[in-house]
This record gives C-alpha cells, structure tokens and sequence, in this order.
C-alpha cells in the first residue's frame, strides 16, 4: 500500500515530492483500471471478466484512499469485492449454459457500440476539459469516519431511511422474481 | 492533482462501461458493465467531495454502493428467471418486443 | 421548550391551536399506556415459552393495567374539561408576525372560562434531518382517550377469551405476542400527535393484521387472504403517504421559516381557518379518504375484509370489528378540519366522503344476506357499519360518528366473540350446514347474541339505537315537523341510511334464525362453552344495553338534562383545531320513524325466516334454511341480484381476474402489442396518408408540378415507416444504444450553446 504510505508521510514530505507519489499512484491505478475495463468488456470468458471486474474495483477503493475518502475506499472493497463480485460469480455459476461462449459478438454490433461509447466519452471529455481546465484538488486532510457517520446520521438522515428501505425492497424483489413457484 | 484527472478517468470508465452494456450479449456481463457505470459516477461524487472540501459527496457514494448492491441482487435474479425460463442469458435472443 | 409548538405566520391575528402543555399528570404522560402492551410484546417473545401460561398471563396483565390506566386517564380528561379555567394553561398560538420570520415567544396565560378545554400535547424530538425536526408525542383529547378506553377494554376481553378459544394452539405464544403488539400499536395510533407518527402506527397494525390473519398460515386459503389484506391496504396507505406528504408541504407554505409541519393540531387549525390552498386540501382529502377506503373496508376496497375473517375468531373481533378497521374513520375524526375542509361539508347536499360511506352501507348490507359462514356475515355487517360511520361523517355530524364507533366496538365485539363461542361448539361457521336450534344448547352464547343483535339492528333502548339515530338526525335531511338542521341537507345519505337500517334488521334476524332457531343440522352435541368465554360475552352484550345512555339527545325530555350529550361534551374537541360544525336538533318523529323501519326489516325477515320457512321445515321434516321455492327461484331479477351478490359484485373478479393479470400477464406482451398495432400502425397510417393524400392533390391539382414532389413524399413517409420499423428490433440493446447516443447529443448541444 503505497499510496497509504504516501499519505502518512504528508508531513515529513515536502509538498512537492508528494504531489510526484500521488500523481505517479494515480498513473499506475488509471492505466492498470483503463487495461482491465477494456479486457472485462472484451474478454470472451465470462468468469475472467469477473476477475477483471475485481482490479477494476480495487483501482477505484485505491482512488478513493488517494482522494482522502478511506471510510469509503475500505466499504468499496469490502461490499464490491466481498459480496457483489461473488455474487456475480454465483450468477455466472448458476447461468453455466453460457460459460465463456459470449462471442459471435458481430462487427456491426461492435462498431456501434464503440461508436456510442466514443460519442459519451467525447461529450463528457469536451464538457469537462472546458469546465475544470485547471482546477487543483484542495490539500485538506482525509475525512475521518466520524465524519461521514455524523452527516449519515444527522443531515442525510432521510435518505439513509430511504436506502435501508430500498434495500430491504431489493431484497423482498430479487426473492419472489427469483423463487421457483 | 487536478481534479480533471479523476473525472476524466472516471468518464474513460463510464464510456467502457457503456460499450460494455451495449456491446455484450452475455446477461451478467451486462450487469457488471452497469457496475463499472455506477463505479465511474462514485469517482465523480468523491473527487467533488475532495473539491469542494465537504463530506455529502462521499455520503451520497456510500447510498450509490448500497442501492448497486440492491441492483445487483434484483438484477442478478431477473437473469437467472430469464434463464430459467429460455435456458440462455443470451440478450439477444430477447427480443420480445419486437416490432 | 420545544414541548410547546408555536408556530410563526404572518399577519396581524394569533390562531389558537387549541393545545396546552398543561394538565395532569396522567394526561401528560398517557404514553405509558402504548409502552405497556409493547413491553408485554417484547416479554412474551424472549420468556413466554418458558412462563406456566404461555406468555398469555404477561399480556393480560399488560393490557389489563393499561385498562386501567386508560380509565384513569378518562376520569383525569372529564376533570380537565369541566375545570380547565381552574389551570393556568399556556395557549399555544399560531403567532403572526409582520416581517413573517418565525419566534417562539407566542404563549400567552389562558384563564378563565373564555378558553374551551384544551388538548393536552407533549412532544419530545424523534430525529432532526436538514434542519427540521421531527417530533413523536402525545395528543390526548376527549377523542385520544374514548379510543383508548374502548381499544384497551375490547383488548382485555379477547385476551381473556383467547386464553380458551386458543387454547392448546401451536403457536399460542406467538398469538399472545401479536395481540400484545397490535394494541400497542393501535394505542400509539390514537394518541399520535403528528401525521408521520400516526403513518407509522398505521402501518404497524397492517402488519400484526397481516400477522394474525395468517395466524394459521399451514392453509392456503389463509395465508391468501394475509396476503389480501396486505396489499389491498397498501393501496390505500399511497394514499395516505399522499395526503401526509401534500399536507406537510402546504403547513409548509404558510408557516415561514418552516419547511413544513407533520402536527395533526397545526394542519388542522391552518385548514380551518382557511390558510391553506384549497387545492391542496382537496388532493390531502382524497389521498387520505383512500387510505380510509382500505383500512376501514369502504367499497370498493372493502374486498380484504372478509376474507380476513380466515384468522382467528378473537381476532376477527379486536381487530377487524372493533379497532383496527376504524382506525381509518378515526383517522378522518382526528384530521377533521383537512376534510370538513377539502370536501367543504358543511351547507353541501352530497360529497364523497358521505357518498362513499353511503354506497358502503347498503353494499355491505345486501352482502349479508348471502352468506353462509357466520363470520362473513359479521363481516359485511361490519363494513356497513364502517360505511355509516364515514357516511356520518361526511356529512358533518362528528360525535355521532364516534359515538357509533364506540357503540358498534361493543356489541360488534359481542356479536364476533359470541359467533366464535359457537363456532368453538360446533367446529364450523357455516350457518346452513352445522348450525340451527343451538339456543337450547347454549343459552348464555344465544342470550349475549340477541342483545348484540337487536344493539346492531337499532332497537330502542339499545346501544345501537342511540348512535344510529344520531347519524339520521346529523345528516340534516330530515323536512318533518321543523327537520334537523345539521351541516347541509344530505337527503340522499338519510335515504340511505334508512335503508340499511331496515336491511340490517333483516339480515340479522337471518342470522339468528339460522344459528339459534329450527333444529340443530351439525354432528354430535354441541355444549355451551366456558367461563372464560361466557364473561366477556356478557360484559360486552351488558355495555351494549347501556352504552346508549352514555349520550342521550339534547332536549330529550325523559331524561334530567345533567345526563344528555354526556359523550359528545367531553369526546367532541371544542377546540382551534376542530372546525365549526353544526349540531343537528333530534327530532322524535325520525327516531319513531326510523324505528318503525328497523321493526319493518325485523317483521319481513321474521316472517320469511320464522313463519314460512320454519312451516316448510315441519312439512318437509327436516330443518330447512331457505324456501325451496323461495323468490330467487321464482324470480329471475332476484335470482340475478342474487348471483351478483353471491358473486360478490366481481370485484375480486375485476381485480384479480382483469386488473391484476393484465399487468401481471407479462407486460411485454402488452409492450409487444403496443408497439405492433399502435406504433407500427402509426407509421403506416402516416404513410398511407401521405400517399393518399398525394394522390388526392395528384388529382385535383396541378398534375405536373407537384406530381413528382407529391409521390416522392408519400414513398418517403412509407420508406420512413419500413426504416422506423427496423429500429423496432425487439433488442433491448438496440434500444439502449439509442437512448444513449440521443442523451448524449443532447448533452452535447447543451454544452454547444450554453
């Protein structure tokens, strides 16, 4: 964990040598998470799409620790990585009709797809260099748990209820659309 | 660090997660474009939050995990009933409302 | 200081709430009589397998306390209102303010007898979210503690009479548990001090409902009608969420410096005194009045509320003849001025509250008469019932629909619990096939019976009579000898109201002419049943013969005038938060009138039941229930109103069979259908069109020039039409590629031009 490592040294680093850390981990994070979303949506193989998913996952808990958000960058990998992924690797399992047969993916499909990607992605690009050309990330300190648990519990109160809800919604949902009757 | 560098690495994300979506046939496959989709838009919710030095962004990327989580659960169980019921997950072959 | 909610508005003049802080101490801390049965629920779930009686003695004990309590608490409430200027209170005021920035200095000291008595509010902070704060509390008025003297009565008598009629059960604890749960819930329900609280207990008695109707879930029939009750409630709780929610925003609108107010006292008093946008009174109304609809078993949502007798007996009493199922006709009583209001009352002739209501009596009433199973009957006579309270109060007469609501708690309870003693003698409710002649086997369940029968029937000097004569008299259509006065002149409700009278009548001497009359046509010996049983029964059927008395007209000339409207001077809210309505004036010539009608209903069934089928019995030698050649035979009108009624209007038909499968039965296929006749038809209209439209110009006008233009345009629109149809793949991806390329364009020019 060297981007953690970085942080905890902000104070005995100079401003400069960390500002280098954290822009070479962002580097190394993008390119690994840009290379494994490219592979998850190309490879043929489902189950290593899956495993792709996990870097890709990994980046992002990566990104948000380097972002000061470390309550949310160890939830990310404990929910996505602990349960969603198997969750998926569950599907896969129970859907094996279809294991690592997703091909005949025909050129025209592929074409457009990519199209409307390039398109999204042009949009969003062209909209955000205009926006926050040169915008500096502020250097203020990592939010703390407490913090996050304060504005959840207080503030945000209504859409936490609303969520727990959702969840438990979710939940009733995936069983009776799922259950065998 | 600039802030554009997280969001444009978070609308490189998005826009594979889309092709993804649009571009594979295979059911879950689908599915975990969708969470690479959702992923991106939390870069973007916590990168604000460390912008503008407040915490709601990082509290509304806690709701986005929490409500991928139900998605992933009412989701997955959609494929499995489609699966079920066709013996495929093949996206293509769902094509019941055709014109 | 936030126990005091003064609220801030803007103009010159304060608009009492009608509530004070003050009050005795039992009335400042009624909360205790919730916690009592909650603390019972929670001790029955972790010790009650292990206690000698189940965790039935942890629960009685609960709600007996509680009982006891409440009376208290009714006593301390009749001090309060006789000697309220004897208090220093604190008047809350909706204060005005020029600059319209809210303060929270406007109490001022009321004294004297100027002030009518006061609610007693308490409020404590739930939660605080964006800066708003949520309360929970108390409300108690002479509303507020009636419920909770007859919910915790009632609650102790079916406690006491499960402890036999469940006896031996496997899941006897678990039975306990819920019960103790609902009345506390129905309990926090009754005192609730704002709509979000309230919303909550309601929402907490659907459950236990849904919990013990399917108390015997191994049946399918059972856990179906749960299922049933649950739903068809959930329907009406949008609404209630709706009404809620638009109240909470237009308190909002006018109290400055407020998002919005959940107190049932504020909403009331802004709707009163005309601040809120009527709009907006009107929408609350109508999404409350559905959530009365499914809760109070009002047609055409009422279709729950007899399958919900598939629970226990006791069950069918506490909860669904004498508590839960007015919670919904509470609910219109404790947000009165929302709908006296939204639905404008008074000096009106008819609106939907009192239609509703209408329609629902006389639909439930004819329903009885078709039923086989005793509890059904009970049922639809409860939802008749329900109909009349609602009925009375759309049209404005208040304490005579809750003091229906307290009349019909006893001697409905009365009659559900004695049909259970029955049906516990003779193991079943079908009226036709196990039951008949059991007056000579159980003489105490038969005497208890007639009593709640002829309390329901209206018969004077019953409970039923009283409140019933109310309602007619409060609808205000009474033209004889000088008429009633009374919100409007609702003519048609009294019509209706008249009617059911007589139905009911009929149907209950149906009723009891089947169970209790001819010779027994069950198996074996059925035997009286036992103490524990027998008391309630006849602690019911005695509050059934006296309750009446409770409110003796005004200006009824038998009775010493210190006794009359003793319940509606100490029940009905004189307070800010209550509207100004109209009182009726009894009048003797209707109650003659109406009594004559209900003797009419008894003397046609009577003669039906108790001459010509009872002669047919003797000659056809066995015990019969019907003519054999009775009118539904003879006449085929009668024979299609029956089959309608037996068929229960469709409506489970209706629900099931066509709105419930239409949606249900794959909504692709509908899509499918949609998109092949309407949108492909479109295009080909649209192309058909073009083509003929250019022929017709092709034709009539200038052949040369336009021709070409004309017949290019009619082949591009069908081209048009082929092309589009392509797009119409079926794939969702196809359509998914659209949407986000088309979103994504759109962004773009966004960013283009702004």
């Amino acid at each position: 964990m060297t981007v953690l490592a970085a942080l905890e040294g902000m104070d005995r680093l100079s401003s400069g040598d960390v500002l280098v850390a954290q822009n070479v981990a962002f580097a190394i994070m993008a390119i690994t998470m840009v290379a494994s979303a490219l592979r998850m949506v190309t490879t043929r193989n489902v189950v290593h799409a899956a495993l792709y998913l996990v870097i890709v996952l990994a980046g992002v808990a990566g990104i948000f620790i380097l972002l000061g958000a470390e309550f949310l960058g160890v939830t990310q990998i404990m929910v996505y990585i602990g349960a969603i992924v198997v969750l998926f690797l569950f599907g896969i399992m129970l859907t094996k009709g279809s294991f690592g047969d997703d091909d005949g993916v025909t050129g025209e499909r592929r074409l457009m797809a990519g199209l409307v990607g390039l398109l999204v992605f042009g949009v969003m690009a062209a909209a955000l260099v205009e926006s926050f050309a040169d915008a500096e990330l502020s250097r203020s300190g990592p939010s703390t748990t407490a913090d996050i648990a304060d504005s959840i519990f207080g503030y945000y109160i209504v859409p936490f209820e609303a969520v727990s809800v959702l969840l438990l919604a979710a939940l009733i949902g995936a069983i009776v659309v799922a259950r065998k009757d | 660090m600039l802030l554009n560098q997280f969001l444009l690495l978070s609308a490189v994300l998005f826009s594979i997660g889309v092709y993804g979506v649009l571009a594979r046939r295979n059911g879950v496959l689908v599915l975990m474009s969708i969470e690479l989709i959702l992923n991106a838009v939390n870069i973007n919710l916590v990168a604000f939050a460390a912008f503008t030095g407040t915490i709601g962004g990082e509290v509304f990327a806690l709701f986005v995990i929490a409500v991928a989580a139900a998605e992933v659960g009412v989701g997955l169980a959609m494929v499995l009933l489609l699966y079920r019921s066709s013996r495929t997950i093949d996206l293509t072959t769902v094509d019941r409302l055709r014109g | 200081m936030s126990n005091l909610l003064i609220a801030a508005l803007s103009a010159d003049a304060g608009l009492p709430l009608g509530i004070t802080e003050g009050g005795s101490w039992l009335l400042r801390n009624v909360w205790l009589i919730p916690l009592l049965p909650a603390l019972s629920f929670v001790g029955i779930l972790t010790f009650g397998k292990r206690m000698p009686r189940g965790g039935s003695e942890l629960g009685i004990a609960a709600v007996g306390i509680a009982f006891v309590l409440a009376l208290l608490t009714g006593v301390a409430w009749m001090d309060h209102r006789d000697n309220s200027h004897d208090q220093e209170v604190h008047v809350a005021v909706v204060q005005f303010d020029d600059h319209g920035v809210g303060h929270g200095d406007g109490s001022e000291e009321g004294h004297g007898g100027g002030h009518p008595s006061l609610a007693v509010q308490r409020t404590a902070v739930w939660f605080q979210a964006g800066g708003m704060e949520f309360t929970v509390g108390t409300l108690v008025d002479g509303l507020a503690v009636m419920m909770l003297v007859v919910v915790t009565l009632v609650s102790l008598l079916v406690h006491v009479y499960s402890t036999e009629y469940v006896h031996g059960d496997r899941r006897y604890t678990h039975y306990f548990a819920f019960l103790s749960l609902f009345s506390a819930s129905m309990l926090l329900l009754v005192v609730s001090e704002n709509t979000l609280q309230l919303l909550c207990a309601w929402e907490l008695v659907g459950v236990c409902s849904f919990v013990l109707i399917g108390h015997w879930w191994e049946e399918k029939p059972n856990s179906d009608a749960a299922l049933k009750a649950f739903l068809t409630n959930r329907v009406g709780d949008m609404g209630l969420l709706v009404g809620v929610t638009v109240l909470f925003f237009a308190a909002g609108s006018t109290l400055p410096g407020r998002f919005g107010s959940f107190s049932i006292a504020e909403t009331n008093a802004l709707a009163s005194s005309g601040m809120l946008s009527h709009t907006a009174l009107v929408v609350a109304s109508c999404g409350l009045m559905a959530a009365v609809m499914s809760k109070s078993g009002q047609f055409f949502l009422h279709t729950w509320l007899p399958d919900a007798m598939a629970g226990p007996t006791p069950v069918s009493a506490l909860i669904h003849a004498a508590t839960m199922v007015v919670a919904g006709v509470f609910m219109i009583a404790r947000m009165y001025g929302v709908f006296f209001e939204g639905f404008q009352i008074g000096g009106s002739s008819i609106n939907l509250m009192a239609f509703i209501g209408g329609l629902t009596t006389i639909v439930g009433a004819c329903m009885a008469f078709v039923q086989r199973d005793i509890k059904k009957v009970l049922a639809y006579s409860t939802i008749s019932q329900l109909g009349y309270m609602v009925m009375a109060l759309g049209v404005g007469a208040w304490t005579a629909a809750v003091f229906h609501l307290f009349t019909h708690a006893f001697f409905k309870a009365c009659l559900f619990l004695g049909a259970g003693s029955v049906a516990h003698a003779v193991h079943s409710f079908d009226m036709k096939s196990d039951m008949g002649g059991l007056r000579k086997h159980m003489p105490h369940t038969y005497r208890t019976f007639m009593i709640g029968t002829v309390a329901l029937a209206g018969l004077p000097p019953l409970a039923g009579f009283w409140s019933k004569d109310e309602i007619l008299v409060g609808t205000g259509g009474w033209g004889l000898l000088g008429g009633t006065g009374g919100n409007g002149a609702y003519t048609l409700m009294l019509g209706m109201g008249m009617l059911t009278a007589a139905l009911t009548a009929a149907y209950m001497t149906r009723c009891v002419y089947l169970t209790f009359f001819g010779e027994f046509r069950g198996h074996g010996e059925p035997h009286e049943s036992g103490p524990r049983i027998i008391v309630p029964l006849w602690i019911l059927a005695g509050l059934a013969i006296v309750v009446g008395f409770l409110n003796l007209p005004t200006g009824f000339q038998l009775a010493p005038g210190s006794l009359q409207e003793r319940f509606g001077h100490y029940v009905e809210p004189v307070a800010g938060y209550f509207p100004a309505i109209t009182h009726a004036t009894p009048s003797w010539s209707l109650a003659i009138v109406s009594t004559l009608v209900v003797i009419l209903g008894i003397a046609a069934s009577g003669y039906y039941y108790f001459v010509k089928v009872e002669a047919a019995s003797k000659a056809a030698g066995t015990s019969l229930t019907e003519l054999p050649d009775g009118p539904t035979s003879r006449y085929p009108l009668a024979a299609m109103g029956y089959k309608l009624l037996d068929n229960k209007y469709y409506l489970d038909h209706l629900y099931s069979g066509v709105i419930a499968n239409g949606t249900k039965g794959p909504l692709a296929r509908l899509a499918y259908r949609i998109n092949q006749q309407v949108i492909d038809r479109t295009v080909d209209v649209v192309g058909e069109t073009a083509v003929k439209a250019g022929t017709v110009v092709y034709d009539k006008i200038d052949q040369l020039v336009v021709d070409g233009a004309v017949n290019a345009s009619g082949r591009a629109s069908s081209g048009m039409g082929e092309e589009l149809r392509r797009v119409n793949s079926g794939k969702v991806q196809s359509y998914a590629a659209i949407l986000f390329a088309a979103a994504t364009v759109l962004a773009g020019l966004l960013i283009v031009i702004v």
